[in-house]
């Protein structure tokens, strides 16, 4: 479960409104890379992770995430309140404003709704981090996009920090990733091979522990 | 340019920014003894402001509130610079 903080993880608090900026901004909201599908992403990855490491970092990056999906929408909110519907139309924002006024829904800089195909899931706990590496790789090039396209320091700050985040994550992540290829190559056996058995390879010895380490199989695989 | 109160928020908010990058850390790196002390002074240091801020400008959680009449739903909200 979750308690809600009346406060942001970074603060924002921008001057100057922008809905051209917000239109774009908005993509990490609602967008493929975004902190909505990074949270759901993560959160939903967590419960079939094979590690307490890898449990616990999806766990408390997906909790982060939420809280910069927070950030996020208070950049979209703050660039656009009180705009009025002409210069919103103006500004590209035309048929945003038909459908959902000023508020913050989730889409892309497109326009298009977020979907959960942004996410992935896949229950392989490798094919799972590999692609939260990837995510976060995106999602650090989306903000780098985000902040070449303004030149407003109340806006480039919480970018630049939430960037800076993602490059911390990814770092996390790989660190998960590695204790769970380590589990992995594990091999189950619980003694050394014995002297005796190098001159006798058959002897006392499992076939599988000649097989070289399977390398990122996960264990279900290693069954069959 | 800041007014009392958000300064002292922003205290807090500092505080417990370090303490996730720390949880984050000590995820992967369990045994990092320095890292772990660290943390439990950054927690408490938030604790002792964070129960400064509430007694002076109201709850930061809803569990917080202990005033009348319920004092959760007062603004500012985070997103409401």
């Amino acid at each position: 479960m979750w308690v809600y903080e009346k406060k942001l993880e970074y603060p924002v608090k921008i001057k100057n409104c922008n809905p051209k900026l917000a239109k774009y901004v908005i993509t990490q909201y609602g967008g493929p890379d975004g902190e909505l599908a990074a949270s759901i992403r993560y959160l939903s990855q967590r419960f079939s992770m094979p590690t307490e490491v890898a449990k616990a970092t999806l766990n408390d990056i997906g909790t982060e995430e939420l809280a910069h999906l927070e950030i996020v929408g208070s950049i979209v909110y703050q660039l656009t309140k009180g705009v009025p519907a002409k210069i919103l139309e103006k500004e590209g924002l035309g048929g945003y404003f038909a459908d959902h006024d000023r508020a913050v829904y989730p889409v892309n800089a497109s326009g298009v709704p977020f979907t959960a195909a942004y996410i992935a899931s896949k229950g392989d706990p490798i094919a799972d981090l590999v692609e939260d590496l990837a995510a976060e790789q995106k999602a650090r090039a989306t903000y780098e996009n985000l902040i070449n396209m303004t030149d407003d320091p109340d806006v480039i700050d919480p970018l630049r920090f939430l960037r800076e985040r993602e490059v911390v994550h990814f770092q996390r992540f790989g660190e998960a990733l590695r204790i769970v290829q380590e589990k992995l190559n594990e091999r189950p056996f619980y003694i050394k091979k014995p002297e005796y058995a190098e001159v006798s390879p058959a002897a006392n010895v499992s076939p599988a522990a000649n097989k070289s380490p399977a390398a990122n199989v996960s264990p279900a695989f290693q069954k069959k | 340019m800041f007014d009392a109160r958000e300064k002292m928020l922003k205290e807090i908010m500092a505080l417990d920014f370090m303490a996730i990058e720390l949880n984050l850390y000590l995820n992967t790196h369990p045994c990092d003894q320095k890292a772990l002390m660290i943390f439990v002074n950054t927690a408490q240091r938030a604790r002792l402001l964070r129960d400064n801020y509430e007694n002076m400008y109201g709850p930061l959680t809803a569990g917080a509130s202990n005033s009348f009449p319920w004092p959760w739903i007062e603004s500012p909200w985070p997103w409401e610079a």
